[in-house]
């Protein structure tokens, strides 16, 4: 899958630190994700996870390194407009808009960003609710909805973009277990229509059923990548093991 | 965003569904006995009440109006110096937070009395520097000053209650906003602020309350405001205690009824 492509993104080399240099967050990460490619990142809390995902669509500055998105250098204030408008994000506490119901919520970029016509981003935006499974909450507001389908919004929301590249923080760690399973159902269809995706999360099922390369991370640097069979049956660093131990049981 | 004559029916059925059967506010029963009072006074008595009621009637015109232009030209003036308290830009964010500590450090009484007697000769004086006739012949005008002198002070206070209204919207839908490609304009303008203003209703509206009575102020400025009529009034008749109670009233019925109207907005615009 990933040979003889461009990497769609592109990760040389990046340093993070917080606080004027007194937290190191990432230290010297380069990492290169190819089209349709769907790439776990696991790691302790702390280890700098989160903090690259948020680097590659710019909600977290760099200090120093290089990223690349799509061909496009995250320089300029305009190019980091472009890479958004194509990298849909997941968040873990979802952060739909509580003032709008939901269909507003996934109609908004749509016409603000992309300039599309209000029929056509409610069009678009029932379609997309109708694929994550909640078309009957289109006028419900998000204080309305359970974890699990605020979620589902949240990844509708992102969708209507047509982003070539969809990022997932943490999407399930704020869910009660029993609504896990239906975003992971909508994460894992994503993947197998080719959707390049790079996810922050220690779900193991999701990661068997739709990852192709799972990455773990310590202390801001990439520790060991494998495909995930490997580093979950067969991790080679200590620290792998060590972490493993501790989330497997 | 484009808003379709759907959506906004949509939303108004959602707001008229949730409060469907409509309660009045239980707190108009004091509006009602204010006004019953007021009305009991003028028929019973209407000397001197009927007469000091027809007297004061421009005055309250007057007070309302003062009140209503200030407080829009606040809400206007006191976003901009908010927007400016939250700015990251250093030399935005020092000269409001510089406002903002000055107006209210200086009792508006003070300030009124500035913007009335001394603003005038400074640009007075200024005109005979520089050589500007039109500077020279500035005159004060008193209601113009008034209002001035209302919202340089209130827009200070409220530029605080914006500060703190953007300030408590979560910092995650700021980021959501930017990650589906909004510039900082559109997050603010589409997300952020109609939260924050939602968040804000509440002290705003006191805001507004504490403007209508401190409205009074101005009739130390030769502004003919209900305060001022009643000090005239007052000086005529030689009534004290008539004057200032019905005077007294008369700011409760329309402080009581801003309250009313303050609640009423709130419940309209609660969120889910």
């Amino acid at each position: 899958m990933k040979t003889e492509k461009e990497p769609i993104i592109h990760i040389e080399n990046v340093h993070k630190h917080f606080k004027e240099g007194q937290v190191r967050a990432l230290n010297g990460v380069s990492l290169d994700v190819y089209p349709g490619e769907v790439v776990l990142i696991i790691g302790p809390s702390g280890s700098g996870k989160s903090t690259l995902l948020r680097c590659i669509n710019r909600l977290e500055d760099i200090n120093s390194g290089h990223i690349e998105v799509d061909g496009i250098p995250l320089t300029t204030a305009e190019n980091i407009n472009a890479v958004r408008a194509e990298t849909g994000m997941v968040f873990q506490q979802f952060n739909l808009f509580p003032h709008l119901t939901v269909l507003e919520n996934i109609c908004l970029a749509q016409q603000v960003v992309r300039k599309r016509s209000h029929q056509e981003a409610e069009s678009i935006a029932m379609e997309l609710l109708a694929k994550v499974g909640i078309p009957e909450k289109a006028h419900a507001y998000p204080g309305q909805l359970s974890g699990g389908q605020q979620q589902r919004v949240a990844i509708a929301r992102a969708l209507a973009m047509n982003p070539k590249i969809m990022l997932f923080d943490e999407p399930t760690s704020a869910l009660d277990p029993e609504m896990i399973q239906e975003v992971l159902d909508v994460m894992i269809q994503l993947a197998k229509e080719g959707m390049t995706m790079v996810v922050v999360s220690h779900e193991m099922g999701f990661a068997r059923a739709a990852a192709d390369r799972a990455i773990l991370m310590d202390d801001g640097v990439i520790v060991e990548e494998a495909t995930p069979d490997e580093l979950f049956e067969h991790p080679k660093e200590e620290r792998t093991k060590l972490f493993l131990s501790k989330v497997l049981k | 965003m484009s808003e379709s004559k759907d959506t906004s029916q949509k939303m108004f059925q959602i707001l008229g569904n949730e409060t469907a059967p409509q309660k009045l506010d239980p707190w108009w029963w004091l509006v009602g006995v204010v006004v019953a009072i007021v009305a009991v006074l003028v028929v019973a008595f209407p000397d001197p009440y009927r007469s000091m009621l027809v007297f004061f009637l421009d005055g309250m015109g007057i007070s309302i109006y003062v009140t209503m232009l200030s407080f829009i030209l606040v809400l206007f003036v006191g976003l901009l110096g908010g927007l400016g308290r939250v700015s990251k830009n250093p030399l935005v964010h020092g000269i409001t937070t510089l406002y903002v500590e000055v107006v209210r450090g200086i009792p508006l009484l003070v300030q009124l009395l500035f913007w009335y007697f001394a603003f005038p000769s400074v640009i007075q004086s200024i005109g005979l520097t520089l050589n500007i006739v039109a500077f020279q012949k500035y005159l004060a005008d008193p209601i113009g000053m008034a209002v001035m002198g209302l919202v340089f002070c209130y827009a200070a206070y409220m530029s605080e209650i914006y500060r703190a209204g953007i300030q408590s919207i979560a910092k995650g839908q700021m980021e959501a906003a930017r990650s589906l490609g909004m510039t900082k304009f559109q997050a603010m303008r589409y997300v952020i602020m109609p939260q924050a203003f939602r968040v804000i209703l509440p002290p705003v509206g006191n805001e507004f309350i504490a403007l209508l009575k401190d409205s009074s102020l101005v009739s130390v400025v030769a502004v003919a405001d209900l305060t001022r009529r009643g000090r005239e009034y007052m000086a005529a008749h030689f009534n004290p205690i008539q004057t200032w109670l019905l005077i007294g009233l008369l700011y409760l019925v329309m402080t009581l009824i801003a309250s009313r109207i303050v609640t009423w907005v709130e419940k309209k615009s609660k969120m889910e």
